[in-house]
């Protein structure tokens, strides 16, 4: 990343306190494409038995890694809101493990953005989560 | 003849320990501040407004992440509650073993599609969940959240989940 990139990525975070109450961290973002990895945490619990982390908090950080992969496309002008958000769980996150989503843009249009992104803990091979969503393309 | 019905305050006592003790042990929903409403058999939950729920600052709106989580929940304490009625009920399962650790695990979450109709105001939202198929392996539930007007909803969602094991 250019450092004036960088510092928007860091921005966008900083602004938004949900993001910031979950300790979201941009570790990548340009050109449609956005990484964000979030601390673990075991406020984020869902299943105290296990330790396994909430669905929702996988769900929160899929949809701010969209919104972001969204705005930081070069054919996107403005904001964006979410429309849409499918998420499929594909096994329980590891406990005591971060986790990381890359959201991509794969389709924009005037009015809407489609997105696919992936959520995955230390073993990156096997996604924790996968999710797919439509998202407005705000002008101006 | 007719068996004479409960007190009110035994039915009452037996119904709210068993939601709380559904919805007491999960960190997660503590973090978020979702609580549960009952009327007999029917839950409204709720997500008190918080400043770290906000998504947008610039409106500002409800986190779009937090309305997803928010209705997972609901969507997750309703099966979880309808699942075990029957037992609190009937007398299956004993006052005293209400607690979390001795109820069934909370069902596992397959999928979860959220969508969202109008912005999340910065205040409290409410949510009901209605469970249209309930199998023995798998079910699907409904999600409506509303805010200041029970009939302008701000999403709505449809989750399938898989069912804990039950014994026996």
């Amino acid at each position: 990343m250019t450092d004036r990139k960088a510092k928007l990525a860091e921005q966008f975070i900083a602004v938004l306190p949900h993001a910031r109450a979950l300790s979201m961290k941009m570790v990548e973002l340009g050109d449609g494409v956005a990484e964000i990895s979030m601390p673990w945490d075991a406020r984020l619990i869902g299943d105290p038995a296990t330790g396994v982390i909430a669905g929702g908090a996988v769900s929160a950080l899929m949809d701010t890694c969209g919104g972001a992969a969204v705005m930081s496309h070069p054919e996107a002008p403005g904001g964006t809101a979410t429309l849409d958000l499918r998420i499929d769980y594909m096994r329980p996150a590891t406990p005591g493990q971060g986790i990381t989503a890359r959201a991509e843009v794969y389709n924009i249009t005037r009015s809407v953005a489609f997105v696919r992104a992936v959520a995955m803990d230390d073993d990156r091979a096997r996604p924790v989560a996968t999710a797919t969503g439509a998202f407005t393309v705000e002008r101006g | 003849m007719r068996q004479k019905p409960e007190p009110v305050q035994v039915v009452k006592e037996r119904r709210d320990r068993a939601l709380q003790a559904l919805v007491a042990g999960v960190p997660y929903f503590q973090f978020l501040g979702i609580s549960f409403d009952r009327r007999g058999d029917e839950l409204t939950a709720i997500l008190p407004f918080d400043e770290k729920l906000i998504g947008n600052p610039l409106l500002p709106a409800l986190h779009g992440g937090v309305t997803a989580a928010f209705m997972e929940v609901a969507a997750l304490i309703e099966l979880s509650w309808s699942l075990l009625w029957e037992d609190m009920e009937s007398g299956r399962i004993e006052l005293a073993a209400l607690e979390p650790e001795s109820l069934p695990r909370l069902p596992k979450t397959i999928d979860f599609t959220v969508d969202y109709l109008r912005t999340g105001l910065p205040r409290d939202a409410y949510a009901r969940a209605r469970v249209n198929r309930s199998g023995r392996r798998y079910a699907s539930v409904h999600v409506e959240a509303w805010q200041d007007n029970r009939a302008r909803l701000f999403a709505q969602a449809t989750g399938h989940f898989l069912m804990p094991a039950r014994d026996g």
